[in-house]
């Protein structure tokens, strides 16, 4: 609003040509008193960062030794030496890590962005942001500490994302040649930029809930269909990749609204598979990302869908060898096809039948639906499910064309033995491809590098077949948010510690052996009476798993955040309600105020909180901020072996005795509490390491002695059971006799008096010190 | 001879580092001299050394051989422990891959018996790409330490380490290695 006054006559004087301008009216409706954080710049949250990465140093592991980003370049920092700018090595791995968790976060808000536009031109802007009925009163809790502003409808998201979108735009701009200079500083807009990530990410998920009848925050949200042969191959299939559930959406209504529910399958790969069981019960998830070229190759889908975010950008070419007609959906992938959106959906329909293009963009959802839904219905019996997985004679005679160059073992990420498989094949027997078929990440590299142009990958999803058909499993459909009342009835056991953890399994499917693990450490912890929370690709990699009476996981315990719970919130963007959950236990339970409050709930979460994050097959930039949202947020991220890609770790050490010290806020002195938690982001190179370690870092200061009893049980008990013996930092764990495990009291007591411990006060952990109670004389 | 052999070339086509790349160990000799020359080594064990099998043993054992004879402290990462465990060798230590790495950076670090840092990291038995990436760490970062790898893959961020070879001649390799590290 601008106000334009030409003469003011007051008492005090004569004004004139006075010109106001005022941004924006805010309607105060909110009676929690603003914190000290509302909106924050780059810097405003820059003294917390610095208190974490005092702590928690970064490791560099450097995955390029030049920098090529400007034209001086290349500039070789090996070493540390520098480079033409100025920058060092340090500064340059902080600095593509901010790169990372910049396009991370900017594809979220992104997606966010298209998502809330698409559903108040939908939905109107007055459309309230229902995610839990009663059962949820703090909506959107990242928003509400971030920002300090509490969303009621779809329009008030709208500044939310400008504040994000203009975040993402400084971040971005820090990363230029000739800007920051230090790692540390870096490494603090890394921090930013994940936690604007949250915002972004809650922004997508608590708008899509609102408006498409998504799981609000349902204990008991279906269990739904995940697998491929759960696919039925005898109807027509529209398969649908990617993140953005607004095309899958339109054939879904526009099947519905025309007839043919019932009559086409509705699958999806990646997180637009989660989003499209939220919103149909009869949608069926295929798998994780890694299934693509299989479910590609295998002939099934007759139409492919492609919206954003992890597609295989040869999708288009992969469907063509299958002649199957794609769309593209989204501005953000558009596949070199021509723009048919304006067109009359028929003439579309009319030009993928006939083979005339290979595919079209329509960035229409609805028109997305009516040519995806008559295509597939008009292709499918002229297709006949043409799949280009060879006959087992073609492999084996193929297979003889092998020349054991090893070309194809070195260009694996998982070094899989393709050679000897080969040799095997070639001499009749497909069982050693096979067995590489669970621990195939899909990714084709192998195919790529073949000198004569073998289609491994085809070979290896041929000779697993078998268990591909096999795959029919079921996964609770992503409930969302975590109900308030939850919380409140978890709250004091977990921050008192005697639920000993919240773990997330989260991210991606780059596992180093396979989905199977996950599906073996959520179910261990879950047993072990953990939270155990899942999203993405990970919670559809927790459901491939049955147990001897042939339930999956997700049938053997139950959906609530509760003790023994493994909890699917959804897709990618439902990542923020297990940040949510987080921070809802410091303002429900605690009471924490959590307006704007930043710093205070991170302080809370890190000392209090024994959340870990666990991305077993962590890949891309979304997972980097996703992750680097944990950080900030005090929460602990384990990642697999391949994280180390993301070069570097922030890691304490455990032997420096006067990194762990925090402040008591009951007497202002500083206390040792030992290293709780020992890391802030960390790869484990087995799965073994990773469920040690995720006990450990489940371990916070504020643990009361019975909590921390339970809570190194179970790290004892992993420990002698997977390394086979004592853990040996036992002594930096127990703070009083009464933390020990009553059970073991006398082997530790004797470990105790070997290491010369010496018993401390279990303090009422900060490490802020304006929270500070009483201050010391 | 298969095309990668006796090649420095990095066992994954695309981990291409440089310009600084690992001296290339073209005689088991060399690298037992080396050892022998170190005033503190330390021997770094990863989960696969377990898994890893040459002709009637595993690779562990022969790091055990290995850590015996020339008297280097092991450091077993991920579960390796249980392995040296049920073989009944004691490790110096356990710990996490990455947090060895991250403490072999440090100048202040003492070592696990607090007598100093340490002049000479030989790795052995990780998952290739995460040897490489600590290796990378340390070649940047420990200016003081040099770092050699006993894998039969070349690792191009160690200061030393062996080509692509075969498992037949990796086991030659450590026969000779072990053979000449002990003694004066």
């Amino acid at each position: 609003m601008r106000v334009k006054i030409g003469e003011l006559k007051t008492d005090v004087g004569l004004v004139k040509n006075l010109e106001l301008s005022i941004g924006r009216i805010v309607e105060e409706k909110w009676a929690e008193p603003m914190g000290p954080t509302p909106f924050p710049s780059l810097t405003a949250l820059r003294e917390w960062d610095m208190k974490l990465l005092q702590r928690y140093k970064p490791f560099y592991m450097p995955f390029c030794d030049v920098c090529c980003l400007c034209t001086f370049g290349k500039c070789d920092l090996t070493g540390n030496k520098r480079g033409a700018c100025g920058i060092d090595m340090a500064g340059q791995q902080s600095r593509i890590v901010l790169i990372a968790c910049c396009i991370g976060a900017a594809t979220h808000i992104g997606h966010a962005r298209h998502l809330v536009e698409h559903l108040i031109e939908t939905f109107g802007r007055r459309h309230p942001l229902d995610v839990g009925g009663l059962n949820v009163q703090v909506e959107a809790p990242v928003t509400r500490l971030v920002c300090g502003v509490k969303p009621e409808t779809l329009g008030d998201l709208e500044e939310v994302l400008d504040y994000v979108e203009t975040q993402v735009t400084h971040l971005l701009s820090v990363a230029h040649t000739g800007q920051e200079g230090s790692n540390i500083d870096f490494e603090s807009k890394v921090f930013h930029a994940g936690m604007i990530d949250q915002v972004g990410m809650e922004v997508a998920d608590i708008a899509q809930i609102a408006t498409y009848g998504f799981p609000k925050a349902d204990p008991e949200a279906p269990l739904v269909d995940l697998g491929f042969g759960t696919i039925n191959v005898e109807k027509p299939v529209i398969l649908c990749i990617g993140h953005n559930v607004v095309p899958s959406v339109g054939i879904i209504d526009y099947m519905k609204e025309n007839g043919f529910d019932g009559e086409i399958e509705v699958c999806g790969l990646c997180c637009t598979a989660h989003d499209i069981t939220r919103y149909y019960k009869r949608g069926k998830i295929v798998g994780p990302i890694s299934w693509q070229l299989r479910f590609i190759r295998s002939g099934v889908p007759d139409v492919v869908v492609l919206d954003e975010q992890c597609i295989r950008t040869d999708s288009l070419y992969e469907a063509q060898k299958i002649k199957a007609p794609v769309i593209v959906a989204s501005e953000k992938n558009c596949m070199g096809l021509q723009n048919r959106t304006n067109d009359p959906a028929d003439a579309i329909v009319e030009d993928l039948v006939g083979g005339k293009m290979p595919g079209a963009l329509i960035l229409d959802p609805e028109k997305v639906g009516e040519v995806a839904v008559k295509v597939a219905l008009k292709v499918t019996p002229l297709r006949k499910k043409f799949k280009v997985i060879p006959e087992v004679d073609e492999v084996i005679q193929r297979a003889k064309e092998c020349r054991q160059c090893n070309d194809c073992r070195r260009a694996c990420p998982q070094d899989l033995h393709i050679p000897e498989a080969m040799k095997a094949a070639a001499e009749g027997t497909l069982a050693k491809l096979a067995d590489l078929y669970e621990l195939c990440v899909g990714c084709g590299r192998c195919e790529h590098a073949c000198p004569v142009g073998l289609p491994v990958h085809s070979f290896i999803v041929k000779a697993g077949e078998k268990k591909l058909k096999e795959e029919t499993y079921k996964v609770r459909a992503g409930r969302g948010a975590i109900q308030d009342v939850e919380i409140r009835n978890v709250g004091s056991p977990i921050v008192l510690g005697e639920i000993p953890g919240v773990v997330a399994f989260v991210g991606c499917a780059n596992y180093p052996k396979g989905g199977a693990e996950v599906a073996e450490m959520c179910t261990e912890f879950a047993n072990r009476r953990y939270i155990v929370v899942t999203s993405g690709c990970a919670a559809m990699s927790a459901g491939m798993y049955k147990d001897e009476e042939g339930k999956v996981p997700y049938e053997t315990f139950t959906g609530e955040f509760a003790a023994g719970g493994i909890v699917n919130v959804g897709s990618c963007v439902a990542n923020s309600h297990i940040a949510g959950a987080a921070i809802k236990i410091a303002n429900i339970f605690a009471k924490r105020n959590l307006r704007a409050n930043y710093e205070e709930i991170a302080d809370y979460i890190l000392n209090r909180v024994g959340a870990v994050g666990v991305a077993w097959g962590a890949y891309s930039q979304k997972a980097a901020s996703i992750a680097s949202g944990c950080w900030r947020l005090g929460i602990p991220v384990v990642v697999g072996p391949h994280g180390t890609k993301y070069r570097r770790m922030l890691l304490g050490r455990a032997d420096r005795g006067e990194d762990w010290h925090v402040y008591d806020a009951r007497t202002g002195e500083k206390v040792y509490v030992g290293p709780a938690p020992e890391h802030l982001f960390y790869a484990a190179e087995t799965k073994e390491e990773a469920m040690v370690m995720i006990a450990k870092l489940c371990m916070r200061p504020n643990d009361t002695t019975k909590g921390r009893a339970i809570k190194l049980t179970h790290y004892i008990d992993l420990h002698k059971r997977l390394f086979g013996t004592m853990p040996e930092d036992i002594h930096l764990f127990v703070r009083t006799i009464g933390d020990i495990p009553i059970t073991m009291k006398d082997e530790i007591v004797r470990i105790l008096e070997e290491k010369k411990w010496k018993e401390t006060v279990v303090p009422d952990p900060t490490l802020l010190p304006r929270l500070i109670r009483k201050r010391k004389e | 001879m298969k095309k990668d052999m006796a090649t420095a070339e990095p066992w994954q086509t695309a981990e291409i580092p440089g310009p600084k790349k690992a001296l290339v160990i073209t005689k088991p000799e060399v690298a037992a001299a080396m050892i022998k020359r170190a005033k503190r080594h330390i021997l770094i064990v990863g989960h696969k050394a377990a898994e890893i099998e040459l002709e009637d043993k595993k690779l562990i054992d022969c790091m055990i051989e290995l850590a015996k004879k020339a008297n280097i402290p092991v450091v077993a990462t991920a579960h390796a422990i249980s392995e040296f465990l049920k073989r009944g060798y004691q490790p110096a230590g356990w710990m996490p891959a990455v947090d060895i790495g991250n403490r072999l950076t440090d100048p202040e670090w003492k070592g696990l018996d607090g007598n100093g840092p340490y002049d000479l990291a030989l790795f052995v038995g990780l998952p290739y790409y995460m040897e490489w990436t600590i290796l990378s760490g340390l070649k940047h970062f420990a200016p003081n330490l040099k770092t050699m790898t006993l894998d039969n893959v070349y690792q191009p961020n160690a200061s030393w380490s062996f080509p692509n070879i075969s498992a037949k001649d990796w086991l030659e390799n450590l026969k000779v290695i072990i053979e000449k590290v002990g003694g004066e």
